[in-house]
């Protein structure tokens, strides 16, 4: 079976809101033209198409469907969809190329979260019976989970505040970032709570944006760029839905996407983590050590792009790969309530 | 953006330098959300409408409220009901100082979960406490019930400290479904009612706004040079956005259509009509509109047509200030002029 390498990755800037459709045509067009000239292929040299997005975030039914305007979808395309982050939408077009159906997949996710009032429209993610008709919204049932964590003793609102404070100056690198710059920790924990035990800062930004991801097999991608960043370890699994029953400050399907991956001599993790204390979750339930650089992008906390934010993930650690700056990243996207599924990847050098 | 009397046509040309915001509105989305229950859930709801909780236990013994149709463990179908008690204790907790709609409460509460007394799992339920300061991990608390109770997870209007007295609901429990008097509870409904603000694009905004003119605006395709009416955000041959504004006349041909027989909720014209694709002279993309002012056993392939616009005084920005296209009695166009845009 072939082996599957990202060779372009772009992103469109993450903004608390743009005047543009929910369709994301227009985050989408400029993205498309960019991993087009980075990668020197057309529209016409891509076999497979897919993408992640939600109607519940758009307020429409197959919203999706407009956005393939973007693509140019004429003469047709072989195109898919899933109505989760679009990383997942990366998975499907990894089993594409790996069946040896295509050479290459294009993968894009795109939301525009500030049409609607995010953390309510995310209550529909949840068990429809008996969870979702009482609207719980998503920052209050991350604060459950982030007390759980706190009152045992599993880490203190300092450490939150760290990871805000790390996340925001690394994004300063990062020109797409929505959030970015110095703060002292200590200034952070003066701020009001939004959702106690949850501060501002502990939960990722209301973000509008696109990413997209070109994929080409490993022979394929020796062609089109210098160093492509071959996906040598892709895996994900699901928690129960029922919140209730799990041990909620911890992770067990991201633990064990890790241990079906070799993840030794990673240097660089990208971790999609809205909260702060996820983060804190999914470095245990990865066994990431000191020396593991975390989102150095910023990760989302600086900009969390519904439904392409964890395409990003893989698309920001494949970027690692493809500058020559690391040899071995990995990348984790989060879809649902609370980390309740969860994609781990390893990207590594074509060797 | 305004042009001089007169020079309406060279004003149509331009590009779009300085495009106004794109148009928005509120989009309101409502519907019931009807399901069925089956046998563990309707158990479950069942009970509440009595004011009882039942959970079911799981492979390992535990016993799971709300219950769980498939042990989270093994994946078994799970039977054994196994009833608890309707107070216990907080687990975890987060408060909201602005709830949002549909919450359990309107006032400030708590979000918690909550393991009732006998069962080894917890349930996701509001509490109303007043203030974060009188929540605590550890503390117990019970069912406040709603006043009338219809076998849905509702029934549960929030919880309250075991020793506070009951407080004053702030929102009914939803409907459920209708039954025969007496019968269990098979289906529950949920009233799911989202709010949006809709942005159409701004190349469809400019043919909004020119709709309230009374202009029909199209835009061309910098590469393959079709005009699309509505104008697209990018052209779906060559993905690049439609800028080039092109002014189309209210004159065209139907492409094809269909004969409405069928009376439905809402129809606001009386059957047989039709509705047909109209392809505007110019344009390379038909759009669906009503054909009038014939028999609709005369409507045919080819016909020419022009736009029969409302009075001025109605007009928005909206395709509805056509009111239909009918017969221009022009000869009809042959088959071929039209074939590729079917
Ligand atoms: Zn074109």
């Amino acid at each position: 079976m072939p082996d599957v390498a990202v060779v372009g990755f772009a992103q469109a800037p993450n903004v608390r809101s743009t005047p543009g459709t929910t369709n994301g045509v227009e985050m989408l067009v400029p993205i498309f033209a960019e991993v087009f000239e980075r990668t020197g292929l057309s529209k016409e040299d891509i076999g497979f198409w897919c993408s992640g997005s939600s109607d519940y975030l758009a307020g429409r039914a197959f919203s999706f469907i407009a956005a393939v305007d973007a693509i140019g979808a004429f003469p047709p395309i072989h195109e898919s969809h899933v109505e989760m982050d679009a990383a997942w939408a990366l998975y499907e077009a990894w089993l594409k190329i790996r069946m040896g159906e295509v050479d290459t997949a294009l993968v894009y996710g795109f939301g525009k979260s500030s049409a609607g009032q995010l953390r309510r429209v995310l209550a529909l993610q949840m068990d429809p019976y008996v969870v979702a008709p009482l609207w719980p919204d998503s920052v209050s049932v991350a604060g459950i989970q982030a007390r759980l964590g706190l009152e045992s003793g599993l880490w203190s609102e300092k450490d939150l505040a760290e990871v805000a404070a790390r996340s925001r100056a690394d994004a300063a690198g990062n020109p797409a970032a929505q959030l970015s710059g110095t703060v002292e920790v200590a200034e952070l924990l003066d701020a009001p709570y939004f959702a106690d035990p949850l501060r501002a800062h502990d939960i990722a930004p209301i973000t509008d944006g696109a990413a997209v991801l070109v994929l080409a097999s490993a022979e394929r991608a020796a062609d089109l760029v210098d160093s492509p960043a071959v996906i040598t370890g892709i895996e994900h699994r699901v928690d129960s839905p029922a919140l209730g029953v799990r041990d909620l400050t911890k992770s067990p399907s991201t633990a064990a996407a890790g241990r079906a991956l070799d993840l030794d001599g990673v240097e660089v993790a990208e971790l999609h983590a809205p909260f702060t204390h996820q983060e804190l979750i999914l470095r245990d339930a990865l066994g990431l050590g000191d020396q593991v650089r975390i989102n150095p992008s910023g990760g989302v906390l600086t900009g969390n792009p519904m439904f392409s934010a964890g395409l990003a993930r893989i698309g920001e650690a494949a970027n690692r790969i493809l500058d020559g700056s690391a040899r071995k990243t990995l990348a984790h996207a989060t879809s649902g309530p609370v980390l309740q599924q969860n994609l781990v990847a390893t990207l590594e050098v074509l060797s | 953006m305004s042009c001089l009397a007169g020079k309406s046509r060279t004003c149509f040309t331009r590009n779009v330098s300085a495009p106004e915001l794109p148009l928005s509105a509120p989009l309101n989305v409502g519907f019931d959300y009807t399901r069925s229950v089956g046998p563990v859930l309707g158990r479950f709801v069942n009970a509440l409408r009595e004011r009882r909780v039942e959970g079911v236990r799981g492979s390992d013994g535990r016993v799971h409220v709300p219950p769980l149709e498939y042990d989270p463990v093994t994946a078994e179908a799970l039977s054994e009901f196994v009833p608890v008690a309707s107070e216990g204790v907080i687990v975890s907790w987060s408060w909201i100082a602005e709830p949002v709609d549909g919450q359990p409460l309107s006032r400030p509460f708590a979000w918690a979960l909550i393991r009732l007394d006998g069962a080894d799992s917890s349930i996701l339920h509001a509490v109303d406490a007043g203030s974060p300061a009188s929540v605590h991990t550890g503390q117990r608390v019970r069912i406040r019930w709603a006043d009338e109770t219809v076998g849905h997870i509702r029934d549960i209007a929030y919880f309250v400290p075991v020793d506070g007295p009951d407080t004053e609901a702030t929102e009914a429990p939803p409907p459920v479904a209708k039954r025969e008097e007496g019968a269990p509870v098979s289906v529950v409904i949920t009233p799911i009612h989202l709010r949006y603000e809709h942005s159409a694009s701004p190349e469809e905004s400019r043919y909004l706004r020119g709709l309230a003119e009374g202009k029909l605006i199209g835009q061309r395709c910098p590469s393959c040079e079709k005009v699309y009416i509505p104008p697209r955000g990018a052209c779906p041959t060559d993905g690049i956005p439609t800028t080039d504004e092109v002014e189309l006349p209210d004159t065209g041909i139907v492409t094809t259509f269909c004969i409405v027989n069928v009376p439905f909720l809402g129809q606001k014209i009386k059957p047989p009509y039709v509705a047909a694709y109209i392809l505007l002279d110019g344009a390379d993309i038909a759009f669906l509109h009503l054909v009038l002012g014939c028999d609709a056993a005369d409507v045919r392939m080819g016909m020419r047509v022009r736009a029969a616009w409302k009075p001025r005084d109605e007009w928005w920005t909206s395709l509805e200030n056509i009111g239909h296209f009918e017969p221009t009695g022009e000869p009809d166009a042959p088959y071929e002029s039209f074939a590729h845009h079917l």
